[in-house]
């Protein structure tokens, strides 16, 4: 077994019992349909006995009445057989398919951000769905046709071998060759079901990203683009479809064909041992039966053989994710620090991004209660520098640390829990007002309302149709920049964080919010530590300490005053600023 | 309303549902054609095969004749060669068939997605569209490729036995028929109950896709906020919900299949009781029966495959439900049918349109990257130097119902104006933008353009004169280049460098790996905020629009930068209409007309000057401001402190 079909095994293995008891009722069921052609043929021949001389009409019905009865309950039995097979053995795939689905989602919800940028969402999406369905197929209804399959194909053995071994030796003479073509096929199946998930996959990023960014598609009158675009990607979808079409369309009229061979054989071959002598006639008929009864099993070979390739192709691109190790993981033994009180300590950090340094030698320390404030021009490393600390991004070991423990050795549980984080670009998710602000803890109304309060959103919500309960639509498209900004906000400081991150978090809201935010901010994180990315002036004048970044470097660094006093780059800025405010007022 | 609230599920009418399926076919009649012929061949070839045999043994292997069974084996080998062909033919037309209508019924559904609005995107998550693109649709595959086809010749054979049961024996035959009502309302029971988990699985399907677009695309914050164990769980419910909208699936459709079987079953017990007890009267021949019962069991044959298809037909249809109810949702917001032209758009309007018109049709006229006008770095649209009046007059609008978020708003943005909208958050500012651009509709009053109500200029007419930078920046994977023309070949590579330089982008660009050719990743994931707004900015440039339309096109930009970027906007909009959104008003001061918005209503207007002497609201915005400034206490600032509040009359103009 390759070692991409065995790491399905497991799933398969914890529905064992069901496969055993599914193929218990695929026998039965299997056994009756055999039997219930000679029940008719008993009644047959009941009757043609009964119809001979010696008998009297009188005691007729109630034996002809029994044979149907006969017929009517083994239908009835092989019905019920069969019902309980489906149920079964396709009801146990369901449940792996379930099964790999929620771990397939688990395993995206430990990969960093990182892997995900690498990975377009559409991609991942028909991974879980269409991928995963052709894998269902193979644990299901492939592994339920090839027993039944099996199990026919042994029966008209056995029968055929009970008339003539010989014969049934040439009858089998095609079988090499039909299992070089399924091996020939498979391999290619396999092959082109792969390149067909890939596109389809494809197929649906491009939709993805489409329709996502609607707006501007729309402002930019991109939609004849678009379309070009998704033709292009249907077009080689079908390209490759059509490639499969042509190997299947030569597949099953092959398998159908050596049958056929097997039925030339029979009959050349048969024939002569007829007038040999060496086999009746009667037995060469059913001899033929026999060979016939093959044909089911063998269209059925074709689909399984269908089936499992496609599937084993889909179920390496699910293996492809589910193998990834998480770059950013917990440690092996995690330190337990009790309580964190967030000190936050930069040593010597220098970060690339795949080869590209965006930070090198930053170095800062603030203690609880304190504000650290970083400002900088665009593309700087400002959010870079935030990301490293809650571990979106691993930083190098011995450069970031919270209450003097390297990042890298706590708990990311641990770690996230003590940190409330704003992000510079705000995402919200489909659900209410309420659902979003407690996103990160199960909280009670009141403590939403009053986180709500403090970021200021409690006016925007009360003009809501629903209040906290509104719901806020996809990413939150239903509320406006600045609500979105608040709402974020409002979330970070529900979670009762040591340290939050305002990464450049009001950036959409107007001063007078901006400044009620912050007063009422201070109060309550006199006793934790407020990391603060800003562009204003003002907005950091406050902080304990200022960091300003330029090109991933600090090249100054102090109070407000003291850089200010330094006459350097922060200076610049805040003449820069104040002097932009002056001229305009004059 | 919850998005992911179930659809309103139609019960839409089967036989005008299949009837519109059917419509699907019909370009496709010569493949149906061929198919049924090769199905027709296909059968007379297959039943050849018993009949050589039967041939083989009376003619030949009982007389001992072995000449003429070599002639026997090679008819044979010939059926079989035959039989190859006919079903490769077959499978090929069929599926390829299949493939075709299942692209043309996505470029459909995509192409009517590309036209829907955005109120449509607001109520629809993106998952669920993309299912009704792809697996929605590919559901129906089946239905194309190995259902319709069947169905005539099952149909075709169920008929042919009928009437030769009833021509060898009427009476046998009505008996035989009487388990039919039987299998009607099996049928019946299945459809009513299979069709509804058959949506089920739809509907769940593309929540899945819903629950993992939004999740993963917003991977970090649920890690951030340790959300992980929570969504799991949510995902776990549908994830069950689906499974358990299948194991129902199952569940009838496994008891279906049976039961037809079993009504089989029944149908030959009742022709051995009663068809077996006229034989003993005499009334009927034992090989008649023998015969009848045979063609019975034929008989059932085609019914239990018409059940398989019936299974196909039911999932189908769910699937197809939700495509055509998608295909249903009128486009609320289309091109007029009688379109006003704009007298000054005529030449350069429709010139840049057809320039910037996606590959297709006749080869665009080239646009010219490079403008006339000297040093301005991107093109301007030829013949509309003067921007564009814009109008709104008495405008009302409400996302929903009636909570207007914009109250009887009147204003007039003269050609080439610069105009300034302030005003707190949720004001309605960008409300404004969405309006202008036709993304909603006004449900009171009108906006026009050069005198011309909105809704009669043709969309990409309207929309091809604005540039706008929106509020959330958006960016596709693929190229900065990409990102910056979207698509539109005829902005040149000089267009694209001038707009990246005009924004300041052009530093950053430089050192990315590849320049212009560096990838983005999805949304722009491998830029900074900043840089992400600089591009969208850049693209907006690259359009060279008459009206250019910033919503805090330069809020996550460092102040440095931004000034930079305003004073190339002044020589680059020097001739063209530009309305800025923000809520700094640092950004907005020196425009030519400020508009202070309130609760979605324009409270004021007017200069700068003006402005402050009223002593209105932007008075207070800007005295928050001011007294920002004067915290931070430096000479300027305690002079300027002093002619804050009574503003001085001087132009206000040279600022900047
Ligand atoms: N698509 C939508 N559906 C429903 N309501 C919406 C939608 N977009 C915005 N709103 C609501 O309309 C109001 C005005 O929103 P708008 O985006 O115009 O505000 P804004 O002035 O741009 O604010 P900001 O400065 O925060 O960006 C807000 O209360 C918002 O919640
Ligand atoms: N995921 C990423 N992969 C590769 N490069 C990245 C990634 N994220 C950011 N960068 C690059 O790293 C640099 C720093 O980015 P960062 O987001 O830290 O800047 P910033 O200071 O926050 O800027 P802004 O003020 O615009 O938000 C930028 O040049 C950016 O292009
Ligand atoms: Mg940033
Ligand atoms: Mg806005």
């Amino acid at each position: 077994m390759s070692p991409a079909a065995s790491a399905l095994f497991p799933y398969l293995v914890r529905y064992r019992h069901r496969f055993a008891l599914g193929s218990v009722f695929l026998v039965l069921s299997t056994a009756i349909t055999l039997a219930s052609p000679w029940v008719l043929k008993h009644a047959i021949d009941h009757l043609a006995v009964r119809l001979g001389p010696d008998f009297m009409l009188a005691a007729a019905g109630p034996s002809l009445a029994s044979h149907a009865a006969a017929l009517v309950g083994l239908a009835l039995a092989g019905g019920a057989c069969r019902f309980l097979m489906r149920r079964i053995i396709i009801g146990a795939s369901r449940e792996i398919e379930l099964d790999l689905r929620n771990d397939l989602f688990r395993h995206l919800q430990r990969l960093p951000p990182a892997w995900f940028q690498a990975n377009r969402t559409g991609d991942l999406m028909s991974r879980a769905t269409n991928d995963l369905s052709a894998v269902r197929m193979l644990a299901g209804p492939a592994i339920m046709y090839t027993a039944s399959t099996s199990i026919t194909f042994v029966v008209a053995l056995v029968l055929m071998l009970s008339l003539s071994p010989a014969l049934t030796l040439f009858a089998l003479l095609p079988l090499p060759l039909v299992s070089v073509v399924v091996q020939r096929f498979g391999s290619a199946i396999y092959l082109r079901s792969e390149r067909i998930q890939a596109q389809l996959a494809h197929m649906s990023a491009v939709v993805q990203e489409a329709l996502a960014g609607v707006r501007v598609v729309r402002a930019y009158r991109r939609e004849g683009v678009e379309i070009e675009r998704f033709r292009e990607a249907n077009e080689e979808y079908v390209a490759r479809s059509r490639a499969m079409i042509r190997l299947q369309g030569a597949f099953h009229p092959t398998l159908a064909f050596l049958l056929g061979l097997s039925a030339l054989i029979v009959l050349w071959i048969g024939s002569r041992h007829v007038i040999d002598g060496r086999l009746s006639i009667g037995d060469f008929v059913a001899f033929n039966v026999y060979v016939a009864m093959l044909s089911w099993p063998m269209i059925a070979f074709g689909w399984v053989t269908n089936m499992l390739q496609r599937g084993l192709a889909a179920w390496q691109r699910m293996l492809d994710v589910l193998q990834v190790e998480p770059a950013v993981r917990d440690p092996e033994t995690p330190v337990a620090p009790g309580r964190i009180r967030g000190a936050v300590e930069f040593r010597d950090l220098t970060f690339a991004y795949d080869g590209r340094a965006v930070l090198s030698g930053v170095s800062a320390r603030v203690e609880p209660g304190q504000v650290l404030a970083l400002v900088g021009p665009t593309g700087s490393g400002k959010s870079t520098l935030v990301d490293l600390l809650p571990r979106l991004y691993d930083p190098p070991p011995g450069t970031v640390f919270v209450d003097g423990i390297d990042v890298r050795e706590l708990a990311l549980d641990t770690l996230r829990g003590a940190i409330g984080y704003v992000p510079q670009e705000p995402l919200l998710f489909s659900e209410t007002v309420a659902g979003n602000v407690a996103f990160g803890v199960r909280a009670a109304g009141g403590a939403v309302a009053d986180a709500v309060g403090l970021a200021q959103l409690d006016v925007d919500v009360a003009g809501f149709p629903r209040g906290l309960d509104t719901e806020v639509g996809e990413r939150g498209i239903t509320l406006s920049g600045g609500q979105k900004q608040r709402a974020a906000l409002a979330r970070a400081i529900l979670t009762d964080p040591r340290i939050l991150i305002l990464d450049d978090a009001l950036s959409a809201v107007d001063t007078h919010t901006e400044e009620a935010i912050l007063a009422r901010l201070r109060e309550v994180m006199r006793q934790r530590t407020t990391i603060l990315v800003a562009h204003r002036i003002s907005t950091v004048r406050d902080a304990d300490l200022i960091l300003v970044l330029d090109d991933g470097r600090v090249v100054e660094r102090g109070t407000h005053a003291e850089l200010v006093a330094l006459d350097g780059l922060y200076a610049g800025l805040h003449h820069k600023q104040l002097l932009q405010e002056a001229l305009e007022e004059s | 309303m919850s998005v992911h609230e179930p659809e309103v599920l139609g019960r839409a009418y089967d036989a005008r549902l299949m009837r519109r399926l059917l419509g699907y076919l019909r370009p496709h009649r010569r493949s149906v054609g061929v198919a049924l012929a090769t199905i027709a061949a296909g059968s007379v070839l297959q039943l050849a095969q018993p009949w050589l045999t039967k041939v083989a043994i009376d003619d030949h292997i009982a007389p001992g004749d072995l000449d003429g069974l070599d002639r026997i084996a090679l008819a044979f080998l010939l059926v079989l060669a035959g039989s190859f062909v006919l079903e490769y033919v077959q499978t090929w037309t069929m599926q390829m068939m299949g493939q075709r209508i299942m692209f043309d019924l996505r470029m459909e559904i995509y192409r009517h997605l590309q036209r829907l609005d955005l109120r449509f995107y607001d109520r629809n998550p993106v998952g669920r569209l993309m299912t009704r693109v792809t697996s929605d649709v590919d559901t129906l595959n089946e239905l194309f490729t190995s259902g319709v086809v069947t169905v005539f010749r099952d149909v075709f054979m169920l008929a042919g036995i009928m009437i030769v049961l009833l021509w060898m024996d009427w009476r046998l035959a009505l008996v035989t028929f009487a388990v039919l009502p039987g299998i009607a309302w099996v049928t019946h029971w299945f459809r009513m109950n299979a069709r509804e988990s058959y949506r089920r699985v739809r509907l769940q399907i593309a929540r899945i896709n819903a629950f993992l677009q939004e999740n993963i695309s917003g991977m970090a914050t649920v890690q951030l906020f340790r959300r992980e164990a929570r969504n799991f769980e949510q995902f776990e419910r549908i994830n069950r919900a689906h499974r358990d909208a299948n194991l129902e699936s199952i569940f009838y459709y496994a008891t279906f299949y049976p039961a037809i079987e079993v009504l089989g079953a029944v149908a030959t017990a009742l022709i051995v009781w009663y068809g077996g007890g006229r034989a003993l009267q005499d009334t009927v021949e034992l090989g008649a029966l023998v015969a009848f019962l045979q063609y019975s069991q034929r008989f059932f044959k085609p019914i239990s495959d018409l059940s398989e298809k019936f299974n196909i037909l039911q999932s189908a249809m769910a699937s197809s439900e939700r495509i055509f109810g998608l295909l249903d949702t009128p486009v609320e917001i289309t091109s007029p049918t009688a379109p006003q032209r704009v007298p000054d758009l005529v030449r350069g309007a429709s010139d840049v349109a057809a320039a910037v018109r996606p590959r297709g049709g006749a080869d665009p006229p080239a646009m010219s990257p490079v403008p006339g006008r000297g040093s301005l770095p991107v093109a301007g649209p030829a013949g509309s130097p003067g921007g564009a009046r814009i109008r709104f007059e008495h405008v009302w609008f409400a996302y929903r119902g009636d909570e207007y978020v914009l109250r009887d708003v009147s204003f007039e943005v003269a050609a080439g104006e610069r105009v300034g909208v302030v005003g707190a958050t949720g004001a309605g500012k960008t409300t404004l933008i969405n309006l202008l651009m036709r993304f909603y509709d006004v449900d009171r009053g009108r906006i026009t353009v050069d005198g011309i109500d909105t809704r009669e200029i043709p969309l990409a007419d309207l929309r091809q004169r604005f540039g706008l930078v929106l509020q959330d920046v958006y960016l596709f994977s693929g190229s900065v280049r990409e990102n910056i023309r979207l698509g539109h070949d005829a902005i040149g590579d000089a267009a694209v460098r001038a707009a990246a330089r005009s924004v300041h982008a052009d530093r950053f660009i430089a050192r990315l790996p590849a320049g212009l050719d560096s990838e983005v990743g999805e949304r722009g994931a491998t830029l900074s905020v900043g840089q992400r707004q600089l591009l969208s900015f850049a693209r907006a440039l690259a359009f060279a629009p008459e009206v250019l339309l910033l919503d805090e096109a330069t809020s996550s930009v460092d102040t440095d930068t931004e000034r930079l970027i305003q004073d190339a906007l002044h020589v680059l909009m020097a001739e063209r209409t530009t309305i800025a959104i923000a809520h700094r008003l640092s950004t907005v001061q020196d425009m030519d007309q400020i508009l202070v918005f309130h609760k979605g209503e324009l409270r004021e207007a007017g200069t700068h000057q003006q402005l402050l002497v009223r002593r209105g609201l932007y008075h207070t915005l800007y005295q928050l401001q001011y007294r920002d400034q004067e915290r931070a206490g430096t000479p300027e600032r305690a002079a300027a402190g002093q002619t804050a509040p009574e503003p001085a009359v001087v132009d206000s103009g040279s600022g900047g």
